[in-house]
């Protein structure tokens, strides 16, 4: 057809202007690619959370510790199948810019309890037979090129001292969402030192992680944990790993609201770009519209025409805009890596890409095509010279 | 079928423009006839709605009230996309500056007509190589209209005017931006058109040289015709 030949080649007849705006939408669908992929990160790890891990923890607050002796009591209530426990190390690697997060946890049930941590079985005994052996996640091996056999020292911050370990396994995460940035080690090795450099906190546990048999048990179980350390110094909260994760991100839903206003902002600023671009050029347009109605063309391909134009504009820079999300998700995740272990682009982010460039098209061609529509032949031919 | 010798039969048409306040009168109730095969040049100074008065004959612009009837049918009475389809069938365009389409070659505006009738593409390549021939620019069928002179472009125009086989032809000042020889050399053309092809001509014109062209000039006058 051949106003199909005209929709191409008007739009990239300002090849400058063309090319300008084809730049402000790919600049702006990066932006909120980026920005949903903030987002969805942020949830991501909601999601993986299961709901058949409940976490006890202090009823004060998680810096609070519990005692060791809740543990034969935890086993004892009705569903719970396992349980282990853990502290927050916040050792630091070298200096303070390398973060990652590093837990002393009771390694044989901690491992089990997170089946989606997939583990070489040589290296996964390895691990559990030497004291002073840690697992790390892959991308954090990746990140300081460690090997397995490597010494890893971690200046302790909550415990003092240099730590030493000594990597054993590497964890894969069973799915793009497992977080692969997290170091842990065992338990005992920090029990013990402690016992001999500071037996007041010794035999203190950050949390229990709980492992049960029936994701409906789980309010139930929880109630009678909480229940047995009533009224007692230690009092807990017990919740499912995913409202623990929930309550986390919830202190950050600010700038998640945030984020989402930002995204709507580039939206009406792409809107705002291409409606301009369109208003200019039917505007030069306007005798060539009315040639094409006075040999017969009817407003609807005058709309088509225009639409079509506004249409490959807005479409070319969100191909441009999604073609630059991936390699710049990838610098982010290089750059943030501390705060975001997995940083994917969701399929779904480029799905809303193209939408917005559709609604944008046809958005900001509406009141230029009206226009064009309008306009009383005679009038635009008179445009012409 | 072969109807009243008349082809255009213009009866009481009033036309004026609303400028805020006034309204300008431009075509005071003019009635007069066009013959079948008649090339009729209009003439009259600038302002007189010489423009004003071809749209209403081309049906691309209103009358304020009377009627126009073009080859039996009451162009008057057609809602807008009607005479949108009636344009397309029925009438010739030439216009003083080509109008031709910036981003087609010479035969695809020579074409763009004719993709709103039901010819294939066979029979539109046909029609486009016949007018191309007829306006004697075969050889530049590819070439862009900024790569075409000002006469070339109008008798590229010239052809996609004719290429519909329309029961009339009318023109806006058709050499009022072309030289000398250009405008001798459209003039020549639409006397072909007129004299071979049997088709009715309205022109509109200030050049007397290009008036001498027709069979009949008529002159407007402050929206009357003068005697
Ligand atoms: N859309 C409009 N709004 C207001 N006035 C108009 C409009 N179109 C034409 N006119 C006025 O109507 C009158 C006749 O215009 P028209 O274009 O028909 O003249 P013309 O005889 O073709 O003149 P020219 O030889 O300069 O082309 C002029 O006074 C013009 O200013
Ligand atoms: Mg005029």
């Amino acid at each position: 057809m051949i106003l199909w030949k005209i929709i191409f080649k008007n739009a990239f007849r300002h090849k400058l202007r063309t090319a300008l705006t084809v730049l402000a939408v790919a600049v702006a669908i990066l932006a909120f690619g980026l920005l949903r992929t903030v987002i969805s990160t942020w949830y991501a790890s909601v999601e993986t959370s299961s709901a058949t891990r409940l976490i006890t923890r202090n009823a004060v607050s998680i810096t609070f510790p519990l005692p060791l002796s809740y543990y034969s009591k935890i086993r004892q209530v009705d569903h719970v199948e396992m349980v282990s426990y853990g502290n927050w190390f916040g050792g630091i690697y070298i200096t303070e810019e390398n973060f990652f997060a590093n837990f002393a946890v009771e390694p044989e049930t901690y491992l089990e309890l997170y089946p989606e941590y997939l583990i070489d079985e040589d290296q996964r005994s390895s691990f559990l037979r030497d004291r002073r052996g840690f697992i790390a996640g892959r991308q954090l091996v990746e990140r300081f090129g460690w090997e397995v056999g490597d010494i890893v020292t971690l200046e302790g911050t909550i415990y003092p001292g240099n730590w030493e370990f000594q990597l054993q396994a590497v964890y894969r995460g069973r799915d793009e969402n497992v977080d692969e940035s997290q170091f842990f080690f065992h338990w005992e090795y920090l029990n013990e030192t402690l016992e001999e450099t500071d037996p007041a906190m010794a035999d203190q546990v950050g949390y229990y992680l709980v492992g049960i048999t029936d994701p409906d048990m789980a309010a139930q179980v929880a109630g009678e944990i909480d229940a047995l350390f009533a009224n007692s110094p230690a009092e807990t909260i017990t919740e499912t790993e995913e409202s623990f994760v929930l309550g986390f991100i919830s202190m950050t839903e600010t700038i998640i609201e945030v984020i989402r206003i930002v995204s709507l902002v580039v939206i009406v600023i792409i809107l705002a770009v291409v409606a301009n671009t369109m208003a200019m050029t039917t505007r030069e347009r306007t005798g060539e519209y009315a040639v094409l109605k006075t040999l017969g063309y009817s407003g609807g391909q005058i709309t088509f025409l225009i639409m079509g134009e506004a249409l490959i504009i807005s479409l070319c820079g969100a191909l441009l805009g999604i073609l630059l999300t991936y390699p710049a998700a990838q610098g982010f995740r290089q750059a943030l890596r501390a705060f975001f272990p997995t940083f994917n682009v969701q399929p779904d982010t480029i799905l809303i890409d193209l939408g917005i460039a559709v609604i944008v098209g046809i958005a900001a061609s509406l009141i230029p095509s009206r226009q064009a529509v309008r306009i009383r032949i005679a009038e635009g031919l008179r445009r012409i010279g | 079928m072969e109807s009243a010798s008349n082809i255009v039969e213009i009866r009481n048409i009033c036309k004026s423009y609303r400028r805020g306040e006034h309204t300008i009168a431009v075509l005071n109730d003019i009635s007069f006839d066009i013959a079948r095969g008649e090339f009729l040049a209009i003439m009259g100074p600038s302002g007189s709605g010489k423009s004003t008065l071809l749209n209403l004959i081309a049906g691309i612009d209103r009358a304020d009230s009377g009627s126009i009837v073009v080859n039996d049918e009451d162009i008057t009475a057609l809602s807008e996309s009607e005479l949108a389809g009636w344009r397309a069938d029925n009438v010739g365009f030439i216009f003083q500056f080509y109008n031709l389409i910036p981003v087609l070659t010479a035969a695809e505006n020579i074409d763009l007509p004719l993709h709103l009738t039901g010819l294939t593409r066979a029979q539109r390549r046909e029609h486009v190589e016949a007018a191309l021939e007829m306006v004697n620019l075969t050889a530049r069928s590819e070439h862009y209209p900024s790569q075409l002179s000002g006469g070339e472009q109008q008798r590229v125009a010239i052809a996609r005017a004719i290429v519909i086989d329309p029961v009339i032809l009318v023109a806006d000042e058709p050499t009022g931006d072309l030289d000398r020889a250009s405008a001798e050399d459209i003039l020549g053309l639409m006397e072909r058109m007129n004299r071979e092809l049997n088709k009715t001509i309205v022109m509109v014109t200030h050049d007397p040289h290009a008036a001498r062209s027709a069979h009949l000039v008529r002159h407007l006058e402050k929206g009357e015709f003068s005697p």
